[in-house]
Order: structure tokens, then sequence, then C-alpha cells
């Protein structure tokens, strides 16, 4: 070692220290080793988390068809016309296509019940109708008039989706994994043309533009996520909206203002803290007592208001006490240069504390919409629906969540439940990160304009 | 250096602070005359900060910290019933020890005073910390990059951008604790001679360590020491008073009391 050479005479002292110089560094060779083996099992855990949540998400899937398309139109479906595709609707439907006219125009048998005296035009006054079919009643439609209905109310796209669904039929019989996939394709070909020989296999990835777009739906393969994903943005900004302000204008009181002397002031500061740790499923008590009951006439009951305001009570303790410890970090002499200068109170903060502290105020900011973004029990507790096909478009909407889907999809059976909750994992990760990057972002930049 | 008397800009009488209701500097009766610069010296300890700080109220920001006496400021008690501290402070600004510009830029940091007062036309703040800056004698080395952070200055362009914040205002009197504590020598003359062109506008109070330093820029001298007395239970208190006040030439040449001549020789403190 180099030490040794800075101690030619070798006495007795030299020695010892020479010894304990050793003993010291490798103390500290122990916990370097230590610190690293603790990252090395952290990213272990994280990349077993992604191969397991991507192996589901992309594979091979035999899919069925009940007719062959090549039954139905000499070219492929995708290129015929909007026409053609009404055609084949009104052709192979039961009653000439009146079935879906009702369930997919007008609402519903049930809706239709209610209503069967109205005409289509009276029923679909947004939908330019040729003058024939807006006069008619649904049992009167005949199948020229449906065909008419489907290409005035439908796009394309639609259109070919109908097709598919209601006469090909397109069913996914069977799902396996990536590593499947990709090792055991002879296996998974012999299983096919044993229990569906006229199935075909292809590849598939649960995580696809369908998925994010379309809605719910009780068969797996056509189901999407775009209800919770859009049940989740409401709940967050929402929750943001809240509790960021509440949040931020709680610790500038009790650290500006308050004097922290008497025993009242104490007691809230233990208490928050104290809130901090209180498990989640308690906050969804509270909430439901309070937003969905007690507040039911402003909140209408298990709404995205309810759960944004349960969501902020439950991560308001976070970012109060990191608000807190902001303002505590921000050094006294720019808070006299302020005041020095004739500031008030209030400018010496809006000008100085506040943009100084922003940094810290958002990474608990961060912290807590994190912890938002992946609760459930509290939103499961306060009754958020677990089936909706509506949109959220208000903040009195009913609504569901990504973790609840999630959940949903993960406890029914059949493996490709399993897959589309995987697909819901991947884009919950996708939605936190978006918002921890925005944050971030924002973080850097008051930083940056805070140093030199 | 001049040493008629003319008319006070500040007359400090029997003036007490308490931190904590334990006397920290006792009875201090100091005029402070107008376009003049008065030095506090005295050892550490002694309460010179503390007096300084009771001028403009910065005191009331320190909890527990409380003034008795009155500070007269034209014949108008500071510490009486409808006065308000931020426009005390507004008129009696303040340079500190270390420097402390603001995490802006320079041009935001000698700006800030003026918009505090409600000032928003950039032409005129355009005007006004130009006018600063160069009084600070700091615009040849910023003009160009005004929009710099503050803290990319060396300290003793740091603390000449403080000084150019607080006139930016306007004040009647500059406080300055130890200006140039923190500064190598020549960065400590620019400050000194910064000092001798402001006195011509306003009046100054500066807190120094520095002999020599209050010899060179000072008119007027106010030298503090410390009384100690046995507590029953056998504690020490100890609490700060003004030993002498005179004109510096005389404090310094020829000082009444015992105490301002060991101290200025260097003996204790
Ligand atoms: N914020 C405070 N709280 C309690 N006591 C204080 C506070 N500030 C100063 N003191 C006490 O008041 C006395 C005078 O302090 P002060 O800072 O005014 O001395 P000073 O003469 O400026 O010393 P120095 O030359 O070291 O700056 C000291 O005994 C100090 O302990
Ligand atoms: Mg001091």
């Amino acid at each position: 070692m180099a030490q040794r050479a800075l101690s030619e005479t070798r006495t007795a002292e030299d020695q010892a220290f020479a010894r304990s110089l050793a003993a010291r560094h490798f103390r500290g060779a122990v916990w370097e080793r230590f610190f690293q083996a603790a990252i090395v099992i952290g990213i272990v855990a994280l990349l077993a988390l992604m191969f397991n949540t991507v192996n589901r998400i992309v594979g091979l899937v035999a899919v069925q068809e009940a007719i062959h398309p090549s039954e139905i139109s000499d070219v492929p479906l995708e290129q015929l016309s909007a026409e053609q595709l009404a055609a084949i609707l009104t052709e192979r439907l039961p009653s000439g296509g009146r079935v879906l006219v009702r369930d997919g125009l007008l609402g519903g048998a049930d809706y239709y019940n209610a209503n069967n005296t109205l005409t289509m035009g009276q029923f679909l006054p947004d939908v330019t109708l040729p003058e024939s079919v807006a006069s008619k009643k649904l049992s009167e439609l005949q199948p020229e008039d449906t065909q008419a209905l489907f290409v005035a109310a439908m796009d394309k796209n639609t259109l070919l989706d109908e097709v598919y669904d209601q006469v090909v039929g397109r069913d996914v019989v069977g799902s396996w994994p990536l590593t499947a996939s990709l090792f055991n394709r002879a296996d998974i070909e012999a299983e096919i043309a044993a229990d569906h020989p006229n199935a075909t296999l292809q590849w598939n990835s649960w995580l696809d533009l369908q998925f994010l777009v379309d809605s719910m739906s009780n068969t797996p393969a056509d189901t999407g996520i775009r209800t919770a994903f859009l049940g989740t943005i409401w709940v967050l900004l929402l929750t943001l909206l809240v509790s960021f302000p509440l949040g931020v204008g709680t610790a500038l009181y009790l650290e500006e203002y308050s004097s922290g002397n008497n025993w009242l002031e104490r007691f809230i500061e233990t208490n928050i803290r104290n809130l901090a740790g209180v498990p989640s499923i308690i906050y969804g008590l509270l909430g439901l007592a309070i937003f969905v009951r007690t507040l039911e006439s402003i909140t209408q009951g298990r709404t995205v208001i309810s759960a944004a305001l349960t969501m902020a009570l439950l991560i308001l303790p976070v970012i109060i006490i990191n608000a807190q410890e902001a303002l505590r970090a921000v050094p006294p002499s720019i808070r006299e240069a302020s005041f020095g200068l004739g500031a008030t109170k209030w400018q010496t903060i809006w000008n100085q504390v506040l943009p100084a502290a922003m940094p810290g105020i958002l990474t608990g900011t961060i912290l807590g919409m994190s912890r938002a973004i992946g609760e459930t029990a509290p939103l499961i507790i306060i009754g958020a629906a677990t089936f909706i096909v509506k949109d959220p478009n208000s903040p009195v909407s009913k609504f569901t969540v990504i973790p609840i889907q999630i959940y949903n999809w993960a406890k029914q059976p059949g493996g490709q439940y399993q897959d589309i909750a995987a697909a819901g994992i991947v884009l919950l990760l996708i939605v936190l990160l978006l918002f921890n990057a925005t944050a971030i972002i924002l973080r850097q930049r008051f930083r940056r304009s805070l140093s030199a | 250096m001049t040493t008629t008397n003319g008319a006070t800009a500040i007359d400090l009488k029997s003036v007490k602070v308490f931190y904590n209701d334990k006397l920290a500097v006792d009875d201090v009766n100091i005029p402070i005359y107008h376009n003049k610069i008065t030095a506090f010296i005295g050892p550490s300890g002694c309460g010179k900060s503390t007096v300084l700080r009771s001028i403009n109220r910065m005191n009331d920001l320190i909890p527990g910290a409380r003034v008795e006496g009155q500070v007269l400021y034209h014949n108008k008690n500071l510490y009486g019933d409808n006065v308000d501290p931020v426009e005390v402070r507004r008129r009696i600004g303040m340079v500190f020890q270390k420097p402390n510009p603001f995490p802006k830029s320079i041009y935001d940091n000698v700006a800030y005073g003026p918009r505090l007062l409600g000032i928003r036309d950039r032409r005129t703040l355009d005007e006004i910390v130009e006018r600063s800056i160069k009084g600070a004698y700091l615009w040849d080395e910023v003009k160009d990059d005004l929009k710099k952070s503050g803290l990319a200055l060396s300290g003793g362009q740091q603390q000449r951008l403080c000084i150019a914040r607080t006139i930016a205002v306007e004040p009647d009197v500059i406080l300055m604790d130890e200006p140039a504590s923190a500064l190598d020598p020549i960065a400590t003359q620019a400050i000194e001679e910064l000092m001798r062109e402001l006195v011509k506008q306003y009046t100054i109070v500066i807190v120094t360590h520095n002999m020599q330093q209050a010899q060179r820029v000072s008119d007027y001298t106010a030298f503090f020491s410390i009384r100690k007395a046995e507590e029953t239970g056998g504690q020490e208190r100890r609490w700060g008073v003004l030993g002498e006040y005179a004109p510096t030439d005389q404090l310094f040449s020829n000082p009444k009391a015992e105490e301002t001549e060991r101290y200025i020789r260097g003996e204790f403190g």
C-alpha cells in the first residue's frame, strides 16, 4: 500500500497505525460491498417484475372464426366499402340487422322497450337519415332501411369491427406467454390442432392502441381500458387540484405563521405525522362516511369527486410534511435580505420563500401522487364501479380506475384475463412515469432558476 | 475627518435589548449624525449587531427579542404604537455580514426592492437598476450580463450587489453589519471606498472588528464593552453596554476610558 511508504522508520507506533488503518479501510470496503449488493438486488427484482409483465403481454394467440371471411366476400373485408359492409350486416344478422340497431344504436333492449313508440328520426336526432328511414319505427324497418341506417350512423371502421364481431365471430380461444411462444411453438401447434382444428395461430400484443381506446367489454379480446384510464386521469387531476393548495397552505401556516409554541399547534403537527402512517383503507371508510354519504347532495355519491377528495385526504400528510421540510430548509439569510429591503411577510413568502422551497414541495407532491395512482383499497370502499362502459366526463360521473380494473381482470378465470391485467399494469406504470416525469422536469426548472 | 455636529438622523435613547427576557444590551445612548459614518466596535458578543438590528426593527423577526427605550427617527419613536416595521426597513436599509443575494438574476436582485413598492414599468426599473449598480461601483463588471445569477458573482461583487440592492429603494440610512469581514483585502478596499462615496447621500452605520477600518472610514465611533455579574447559584451573567462614544479621531487618539484604550491597543477582545 502507498501509505506504508510514508513510514520508513517502522517504529512500534507506525506498525500499530498501519494495522489500524488497514482495519479502517476494510470496514469501509465491507459497507461498500453491502450497498452494491442492495442495489443489485433491487435491480434484479425490478427486472423480474418487468419480465413477468412483458411475458404476459406479448405472445401467440389462437384465433378461431365461426365463418371464414372468404365465405362472406371474395376480397379481404378491409377492402369493402361502407355500403358493402352494411349490406353484409343486414344480410347475415337476425331480423335483417334490427337487433344490432336496437342494441348498438338505440341504447339496448331496456331503453328501447321504454321508448318503443318513437321513430328512428326521434331516436337519432344527430344522424342525417333518409326521410323514408327517419319516419319509421324499429319494427317497420326493411332490410334496405337498416342498411341505410348503418351507413349513416357508423363509420367504416366501426362497421368493419361489427362485421368481425357479429358475422365472422372472431374469438381468441387460447393465449400463450412470450417464453412459451418463442421456445415451445411446436407443442402449442399440436395443442391447437387437437383442441381447435379451425383456429389459426398469430402473434399478438395485448397492450396496443385498441386496448387504450376501447371501452370495457365482456370478451377479453375486445376489452379496453379507456374508461378506467380516463377515470384515473380524472381522479388524479382533481386530487392534485385539491391536495396541492391545501397541503402547501397548511405547511405555510404551520411553518411561517404559527408560532409553534402553543399546545394546539404542537398537537396538530404531531398528528399530521401520525396520519401519514394510517392504513389507506381507513381513509376509504372516512371518505365513504363523509363524501359519499353525508355530502351526497354535493358529491352525488360514488363519484369522481368523492374519490378525489378521499385521495386528497390520504396524500395530504405526505405533501404537508415534505413542504414543511422544504420551507424549513430555506436559508434564513434570504428571508432577512427580503425583510431588510422593506418586504412584507407575504411578499417575502411569495417572492423568496416559496420559489426556494418549490423543488422540495414538488418532491413531496410526486411522492403523494405516486401513492394516489396505485391506491385501490380506499376506492373499493367508497365504491368505484367495477364494470362501467360510460366514460367519466364530469366530477360527478361514476367511474372506475386502472388499479381496480387490473384487480377485476386478475381475479377472472382464464389466461387471457391475466394477459390484459398485465397490459393494464404496464399502462399504469406508464401513467405513473409520465406524472413523475412532469413533476421532475418542473422541479429541475425551479432548481436551475435558483442556482447560479 | 470632520467632527462638527450636524443634525442627527437617528437618536438611540436608553435602548435596552432582551433575548427571552435575558438582558443582552443595557442603556445605549448614541446620536447618529446625518451624512456621516458611525462605526460600532467592541469585543465579540458585546451586542453590536443587536443594537444595529434594533435600529431598523430587524429584531422583530427574532422570536423572544424585545427592545425597550426609544429609537428616534426624525423625532419619531420607531417603536411607537403606530409605526409599521415594513416602512422602517424601507427607510433604513441593511447590508449583512455574509453576502446574501437572492437566487435570481443580478437585475432581479436590484429590481426587487422597487418592485416591492409596486414599480412595474420596465423603463423606470431599468433606470433604477442601472443607477443603483453604478452607485455600488459594480456596473462595469456586470453591465453586459445582468441576466446572470447573482450567486455567480465573486464574494466582493456579491456584497456590492447587496449594497446596490439596498440603495435601489433609496433609504435614508444604511446599516452594515461587518460588510467586509468575508472579503479579501482588495474587495474590502473597494467596499470602504464605496462607503466614503455613499456617505455623501446616505447616513451609514457600520459594525466592524477591524480597528483600522473604523479609523479609515468612520466619522464617529461607538465602543461597546461587556459587563459581567455573578448570579445567585454561581452562574455568570453577561451583557453589553456602551463604553464610549466620540468622534473617531478623538476616540482613537485620546480615549477617555481605560477600557477603550486597552481594546484599541488590542489587549483584549
Ligand atoms: N437570536 C438570539 N437569541 C438569543 N441571544 C442572542 C441572539 N442573538 C444574539 N444573542 C446574544 O446577545 C449578545 C450580543 O450578541 P450580538 O450578536 O449582538 O454580538 P456582537 O457584538 O454582534 O458579536 P460579534 O462581534 O461576534 O458579531 C450575545 O450574548 C448573544 O449570545
Ligand atoms: Mg455581530
